[in-house]
């Protein structure tokens, strides 16, 4: 199919501002809208991050009613997840898959502005629930039956802001698909397309499998609620703990859908600084495909303690401890690219380098969970918080950060300054570790997570925490002065290849990368790819 | 009609469709939100508003795909992409209705028993808060939440439904094989042949719903089988209707003379549609209602 692709049709006429940015099919643009729109969500949910830190700096109640600290740390977990690392690895999918794969643009580009525009609508429906009579919902982002449905008005518009963005995320995923699938220029093979697209295409098949499955379980919920069902009512024959496997069966590939990208991501920074291919490159594809596999048949192990016979206890235990395989090979096959690389610490690298070790770091006490005596003491502690923002912060939000700084000079044809990227980075991998390491910690010695006040003994370590978070959340705001800059005002332009050894064909590009990528589809000279047979 | 350059990938210009639906989309939400939460007019009058718009919407964006279309905007390229996005639509609707036959599943083998007191967990569930009450299907729990209700038989209107919508699917490959060899009339028959019996489809579920409720006692408020009955049989029909209504609009397309034998993606992902609406439905026979 992709031997079919030759030049491309466009209606070419003069764009307005409004048109530009509303009415847009450009992948670019569209892919500019998904990363703005995350980056402001990034600040959003962040600042609500810091007034939980703001008031376990010290036990006691100081600053707000524990319902309002309810409704923080639930909201936080979902316009972190849903508005921030997803749409921000659909922006770069955006962005960069037409490029690497030799495409004129997305396969669809009308749908690909409707997943983006869904979006925005979506936040106001759930941010606006923060103001409605009864609060916004305070039952965490996992929104459990029973409790979740004696919420006040939020409920419906939490319910229904899920199902928009499970909307946009679903059409997103179709078009990435398509694209990828059908809009390889040809000589771009399957097994020679970078790990970034790799990655993406097997994520959104976790995507269309799992979206429409939350979009159930919380149909359910809102019948419960409104329409008199008894899905999750025991003295009907219903059961609470069923919406808790529905919705894992989502919430686990989901886990996955937020760090699969970020594996791409890594896997292409890697290669480009250590001046060596990726090692093991098909490995690296069939361990991903091993990761979104064994996603699906892991889920109950976010629910050990609820009471399931034995052998679902043992089995999801083992299946879990399985992931580890495929993840230990592709940690292993990036620090043997490494090895013996001529290494150079440019900003992305660094990044890249911190994802490999606080990832690492997560994923380790992600095995520690997955045995079934030990998480007993574990489940509903800090030391499951500390876990997920490891590989969620440490992990996701490192990896677009990185991604940003390898692509930011394609996207704006400028360099950034790498003095403050690099502080960027060193204060942001103190302080995250500032952050979440004492939160282990806190864990071990049995604290609860979602709770406003704590027993003094938990003292000190909230109070590094908090520092840590305070010092992290400052940071980022170094983030946004990098790149208005680097945008807006930087006077050095960025050459076409932007890194010494970059390869694709992103990189063949001019820098700024054109309205439209190729017109034409290249003609592929294997030596300028960055995967499949390559000597460089 | 001009034929489609080969050498060409279709890339439309700025479109307005996507934010408008999108707008509708978000005043159809804030509307059914308001609404449920008691605020009848003003919630009826914003779910309208935006109803109206998604299908104003899709009027101008269909009408401008088929437009293009007309004009042999498409080539073969496009037409894959076109292919895979209904195609993994279609997927994606298939797990939407897996989280419901996954519920359904898991209370039938798990948690129904364990309330009748199988197993460590349902000894101690039974014994002590519903001593006494014995595991069966259906049911509507140890309370008999909703009052004691019956069951009509699968062999009745159930299995009449079966036999339509396995029909209508045979009906639907019938009109495709007359698209392919261009014979119109044939097409136009069994293409119609194929709404009137998914509308007798929809008639009889909604008599067996009547029925249920009015003579059975069998609700949404009848426990578990009530629900997790009504909503795989409720969300299959609403598919059923919106299938309906596609077919619909390719009868007329096919009317106005839309397709030809060679180019006609849009009457083939609507019978794939139907295909996928009778496959659910086999499971719903034998899983909601047989077992």
């Amino acid at each position: 199919m992709s031997s079919t692709a030759q030049a491309v049709h466009y209606e070419e006429h003069h764009q307005s501002w409004f048109e530009r940015w509303f009415m847009s099919t450009n992948h670019k643009d569209i892919g500019t809208l998904y990363l703005s729109f995350s980056f402001l969500m990034l600040f959003v949910g962040g600042s609500m991050a810091m007034l939980i830190r703001a008031e376990l700096f010290e036990p006691g109640m100081q600053l707000m009613q524990p319902y309002f600290f309810n409704e923080l740390t639930s909201m936080h977990g979902l316009v972190m997840i849903f508005g921030v690392i997803m749409p921000s690895f659909v922006g770069l999918a955006n962005w960069m898959i037409p490029m690497q794969v030799g495409a004129p643009d997305m396969a669809l580009p009308r749908l690909n502005n409707l997943s983006f525009w869904i979006l925005p609508f979506a936040f106001i429906l759930l941010l606006s629930t923060f103001f409605m009579p009864g609060g916004a919902p305070a039952a965490g982002w996992t929104m459990y039956p029973p409790l979740v449905l004696q919420g006040g008005e939020a409920i419906a518009f939490m319910i229904f802001a899920i199902h928009l963005m499970g909307i946009s995320s679903i059409l997103g995923s179709i078009n990435i698909i398509a694209t990828i699938l059908n809009m390889r220029a040809p000589g771009v093979d399957l097994l020679k397309m970078p790990m970034f697209c790799w990655s993406w295409l097997i994520t959104s098949f976790l995507v269309i499998a799992v979206m429409p499955v939350l979009a159930g379980a919380v149909t359910m919920m809102l019948f419960d609620r409104f329409f008199g069902t008894n899905f999750f009512n025991a003295a009907a024959g219903g059961d609470s703990v069923m919406y808790q496997h529905v919705f894992w069966f989502f919430g686990h590939p989901e886990v996955y859908i937020m760090i699969l990208p970020a594996f791409g991501i890594i896997s292409e920074i890697v290669p480009t600084f250590a001046r060596k291919p990726l090692f093991g490159y098909k490995a690296m594809v069939y361990a991903i495909a091993c990761i979104a596999f064994l996603s699906f048949i892991v889920w109950a192990h976010h629910m050990f303690t609820v009471g399931m016979p034995l052998g679902g206890e043992v089995f999801f235990m083992f299946s879990t401890m399985l992931i580890a395989v495929p993840t230990g090979v592709k940690i292993f096959n990036w620090v043997t690219t490494m090895w013996k690389g001529s290494l150079s610490f440019e900003v992305p690298m660094l990044w890249a380098i911190g994802f490999i070790v606080l990832f690492s770091i997560g994923g380790f006490s992600g095995v520690m969970m997955a045995l079934v005596p030990a998480d007993f003491q574990y489940y509903g502690t800090y030391f499951i918080v500390a876990h997920f923002h490891y590989v969620l912060v440490g992990g996701a939000l490192f990896s677009i950060i990185g991604a940003v700084y390898y692509w930011l000079p394609k996207w704006s044809g400028n360099m950034y300054s790498s003095f403050w990227g690099k502080l960027h980075f060193w204060s942001s991998v103190i302080s995250v570790n500032v952050l979440f390491f004492p939160q282990q910690f806190l864990g071990f010695a049995g604290m609860p997570r979602r709770i406003p006040d704590y027993n003094v003994a938990f003292a000190d370590w909230n109070m590094v925490s908090s520092i840590g978070g305070f010092w992290f959340g400052a940071t980022q705001l170094v983030f946004v002065g990098v790149v208005i800059h680097c945008v807006f005002f930087s006077k050095q332009k960025a050459t076409s290849r932007v890194w010494e050894h970059a390869y694709g064909l992103e990189w063949t590009l001019p820098s700024p990368a054109p309205h439209h990528s190729f017109t034409v589809p290249p003609v592929i000279d294997d030596s300028q790819l960055a995967h499949g047979d390559v000597t460089h | 009609m001009s034929q489609p350059d080969a050498n060409v990938y279709y890339v439309p210009h700025d479109s307005r469709w996507p934010i408008f639906i999108a707008i509708g989309m978000f005043l159809f939400m804030v509307g059914a939100a308001t609404w449920l939460n008691g605020y009848d007019t003003a919630g009826h009058i914003v779910l309208t508003i935006g109803a109206l718009t998604i299908i104003g919407v899709m009027f101008g964006w269909f009408g401008n795909v088929i437009n293009e279309s007309m004009k042999g905007r498409f080539n073969g390229q496009v037409d894959a992409s076109f292919r895979m996005g209904m195609m993994w639509f279609i997927m994606s609707e298939v797990f939407f209705f897996a989280a419901f036959f996954g519920g359904l599943f898991y209370i039938r083998t798990f948690v129904v028993p364990w309330l009748g007191g199988v197993g460590d967990k349902g000894v101690l569930t039974n014994g002590f808060i519903w001593q006494g009450f014995s595991a069966a299907w259906p049911t509507n729990g140890p309370e008999a939440v909703g009052g004691s209700f019956s069951v009509g038989s699968p062999w009745g209107i159930p299995l009449l439904n079966t036999l339509l919508l396995l029909s209508s699917s045979v009906t639907v490959t019938i009109a495709h094989h007359a698209l392919r060899a261009g014979n119109r009339k044939r097409l136009i028959g069994f293409l119609g042949l194929t709404i009137l019996l998914g509308l007798t489809f929809l008639c009889c579920q909604a008599y067996e719903y009547w029925e249920s409720y009015v003579h059975l006692n069998m609700t949404l408020h009848s426990g578990i089988y009530g629900a997790t009955f009504y909503i795989l049989t409720g969300f299959h029909g609403l598919h059923v209707t919106l299938g309906a209504i596609m077919l619909s609009v390719m009868w007329l397309r096919v009317v106005r003379g839309h397709f030809t034998p060679q180019h006609h993606f849009a009457f083939e992902a609507v019978s794939w549609y139907w295909h996928f609406v009778d496959v659910i439905w086999l499971c719903l026979f034998m899983f909601v209602y047989i077992l």
